[in-house]
This record gives structure tokens, sequence and C-alpha cells, in this order.
């Protein structure tokens, strides 16, 4: 059984204008499994997925792989050590290598490079898209490009994985396939994964738990099969309920 | 036709092109992407020479480099001759005038690269180093070929930080810069008309290269 990822981070976090901001802290534990960050734009998922994965430094708390420390204030581990693969919104692939470079990148070095490529190709191959072999990303249409983020994130064996909104531009039809295919791939690695996004659709289709976030705090843990996920309004009334309780 | 000093040139300038270029890219690299005490300061030392007069350069060159400096000791103790007045200083001399530029130009190029490009690639498992080399160099070579095809222009018309460090010895270190104005003081301007078109033709074929290349990497 993988270990879970615990979460405790604290950070000002500014607003676009330089002026407003908020305080991010929240407490959560990832088990491995799907959880999701469901809240509105600006609420701090994505700077949450930055402090897990190391590229946005906390100003306090603790994160950590089981036993293993990732930050704690004095030992922070560096982001290349971490294997938490992060598929971003912009999904960031590399412009100038083919799809299998893109894939291969994130293989371990020890493994012998003929090796890599084996493996980059049929991860392709398991994704649907063997035939952008070869080709660079800016031949991709917007599921195939999905498809190569997802392929070069599970091609390294990460041990946790971040989804930051990488399903937001896609039309319903490809999205539907592609969640399902993410949800095979995600059942069979069995790791701690976080999936941020503000569509109850996407949560139901792939997460287990859903957290709550709105303006920095998590204000609600729940089942998917909750029924406020198709209605965040319902969160917010109810926790101004518990405000003037 | 004398074409020893234009042949010079070009060999000092394709010298302190490759030298300039392994200094400026790791000082661009750092100035780019590393936050240290002493960055403004760095910044500094490495724009002053596009603005600072050549003889207060070639000064500070003397002091660091001459016969009587430590590294000018050590140098000639280790090759037997010194670096002022020779081809090695015609090339230090060159270097410190295209050194600025590579920084700059390096520097932009690294800066506007995606900077997510560089996290995914650090998220995939890749050090600092494998990140730059392999994401964010590439990525900025339009940038990166620029820079070196304006040290190289800069280098070969070096006068003035060439005269003080290099001297102006003929065979030795008497570039074509250094020629022409010889030339044109002896009254030899028909002499001289051959580096002078050479020269113009170069640094204006460099020139448009480099503009071309700024401008795709502008648009891309």
């Amino acid at each position: 059984m993988a270990p879970s990822l615990h979460v405790r981070v604290a950070l000002g976090v500014k607003a676009p204008d330089g002026v407003s901001g908020f305080e991010l802290d929240v407490e959560f534990e990832v088990p491995p499994g799907v959880t999701v960050l469901f809240g509105p734009s600006g609420a701090g998922k994505s700077r949450t997925l930055g402090c897990i994965a190391g590229i946005v430094r906390p100003s306090r708390g603790r994160i950590a792989l089981g036993d293993e420390a990732w930050f704690d204030g004095k030992v922070t581990c560096p982001i290349h050590r971490r294997r938490a693969a992060y598929v971003f919104q912009s999904l960031a692939l590399f412009p100038h290598m083919a799809a299998e470079y893109n894939v291969e990148y994130g293989i371990a070095r020890d493994v012998p490079s003929h090796e890599r490529r084996a493996r980059a190709i049929k991860m392709l191959e398991r994704m649907h898209v063997p035939h952008l072999v070869g080709r660079k990303p800016r031949t991709f249409s917007g599921g195939e490009a999905q498809r190569v983020a997802l392929a070069r994130a599970f091609a390294m064996h990460p041990r946790v994985l971040l989804l930051d909104e990488p399903f937001s531009a896609l039309d319903s039809k490809t999205k539907t396939a592609l969640l399902a295919e993410a949800r095979e791939r995600i059942a069979e690695a069995k790791i701690p994964t976080i999936l941020v996004t503000h569509d109850h659709g996407e949560a139901r289709a792939l997460g287990e738990r859903v957290l709550f976030m709105e303006l920095g705090r998590i204000i609600r843990t729940a089942d998917v099969s909750d029924p406020a996920l198709s209605s965040p309004k319902l969160v917010a009334a109810e926790r101004a309920g518990e405000d003037r309780s | 036709m004398e074409l020893e000093p234009l042949l010079l040139s070009f060999e000092v300038a394709a010298a302190a092109m490759l030298l300039s270029a392994f200094i400026g890219i790791g000082v661009a690299a750092l100035l780019a992407n590393v936050k240290f005490p002493g960055r403004d300061l760095v910044d500094v030392i490495f724009t002053a020479p596009i603005v600072m007069p050549p003889t207060v350069l070639g000064y500070y060159v003397l002091v660091v480099l001459g016969r009587k400096s430590v590294i000018g000791h050590a140098w000639e103790s280790v090759f037997g001759s010194s670096i002022v007045f020779t081809k090695t200083g015609a090339i230090v001399a060159a270097v410190i005038g295209a050194l600025p530029l590579v920084v700059k130009t390096v520097r932009t190029a690294l800066e506007e690269t995606d900077p997510t490009l560089v996290l995914a690639a650090r998220t995939l498992g890749a050090t600092p180093l494998r990140a730059f080399a392999t994401i964010q160099l590439p990525l900025a070579y339009r940038g990166v070929v620029a820079a070196l095809m304006l040290a190289f222009a800069r280098s070969l018309g070096d006068f003035g930080v060439t005269l003080m460090v290099a001297g102006d010895i003929p065979g030795v270190t008497r570039t074509a810069a250094l020629a022409i104005y010889d030339m044109i003081q002896a009254h030899r301007e028909d002499d001289a008309l051959v580096m002078i078109v050479t020269l113009t033709l170069t640094v204006g074929v460099l020139l448009y290269v480099v503009g071309k290349l700024t401008a795709r990497n502008r648009e891309t």
C-alpha cells in the first residue's frame, strides 16, 4: 500500500492587484486514490499543489509522504527528488521535443536509454496516441496534448500525482473519454492523487473524496456523492449558517 | 594588399566569441535564474563595458592581467609568455567588449522562456542544471545564436581596449581595426579600403541575421 500524503501549509497569498489577498492555511491527508480540491478560482487550490510539488515554498507547515518529510520548515526536499508528477493547466509540454521525448523525460536516468524510449512509446500506446511518435506538441490537438501530458506523468512512476485543472480546455466528448482513461491509469498506480478543479463533473468522474476550498481554507470535506458538489452555493450557505451560530 | 590584419581580426573574433559565450551564458543563466546577494552588482559589472571609456577598461585589464599582477605572473610562469601585448591580450580585450552583449542578449532570451516549462522539468525529476541545459537553453537558442553573432561582430571591430592591452604590433596584435587607423594616418586610404569594405559587409550581414533571429524570438 502506497503511503498517504500529509499536507499542512500556511502561506500569505497576494491577489493579482498586489494589495488584497488572503492567508492560505490548510491541513489534510491524501490517501492513495483521488482527492479533489474543489472551489472557485483564487481559492488557493493551485498554490496548495505548488507547495506539495515544491515549486512554492510555504511560510510554515509540514508536507510528508508517509514518514518522509518533504517540508517541515527546516527540511526542504528538492523538487526533483519528490517524484510528484504535476500536470499543469497549460500542460507544459516541451515544444522542442517530440511526444516520445516528452514522455521519456521523467523516466529515471539510470534506466538505459533504449529502455526509456520503449517505455515512453508503450505509455503513448496505452494513452491511445502512438501515432504522435516523432511529432512535436504544436501539431497535437487539445485531446492529444492532454493524453501526452498524462502519459508523461505516469511514465515517471510518480509517488504522488497532482492534476491542476488539466481537463478544463477540452470539449465534453473528449473530456469524458479522457477522464475514463485517467481513472483507469490512476487506479493502476494506486498513489495519492490530487485533482484541482471547479467542475463538479470532473470531480465526480475522477474523485473519491472532495475538499471544498474557499479563500485559502478547507470549508468542508465530503464524499463525491455529496449534493453540495453540484451546488457550491449550498456549501457557502451552510458555512454562513455555521458562522452565525 | 595586406590581408594579415584582417585574418588576425577574424581569428581573434572567433576565439573571443567562444570565450565570451562560455562565460556569458553562465553569467546570464545565474542572473536570470538565481536570486543571490550582489546580483545587481554583477549585472552592473557585466554591463559597464558598454558605456565605459576603452582607456579605463584597458587600464583595469592591465592592472588585473599585467605582468606584475598575480594572474599575469602566474600565466607567464605556466605558458612562458605574458597575456598583455600578445594575441592572447587581443582576445581578452575583445572578450571584454563582447561579454556585455552576450550576457544581456542571452539573459533576455532565457527570461522570455516559459517558466512553467522549467518547473515541469523539475517536477519530472530534472536537477536545475539539467532543466537549464535541456529545456531553457534550447528554447532560448535564437537569442543565444544572436548573442554569439553580436559577440563576433563586436570583437571584429574592437579598437581602444585592444590598443591598450595588446598594443599595435604588426603580425602579432595588429588587427584590422588598428591597421585601418595606421593606414589612414599614413594617407594610405586605398590600402585600407579592402579591410573597411570587408568589415562593413561582415558586420552588416551579422546584424541583419541578429535582427531576424531576435524578431522571430519575439513572435514565438
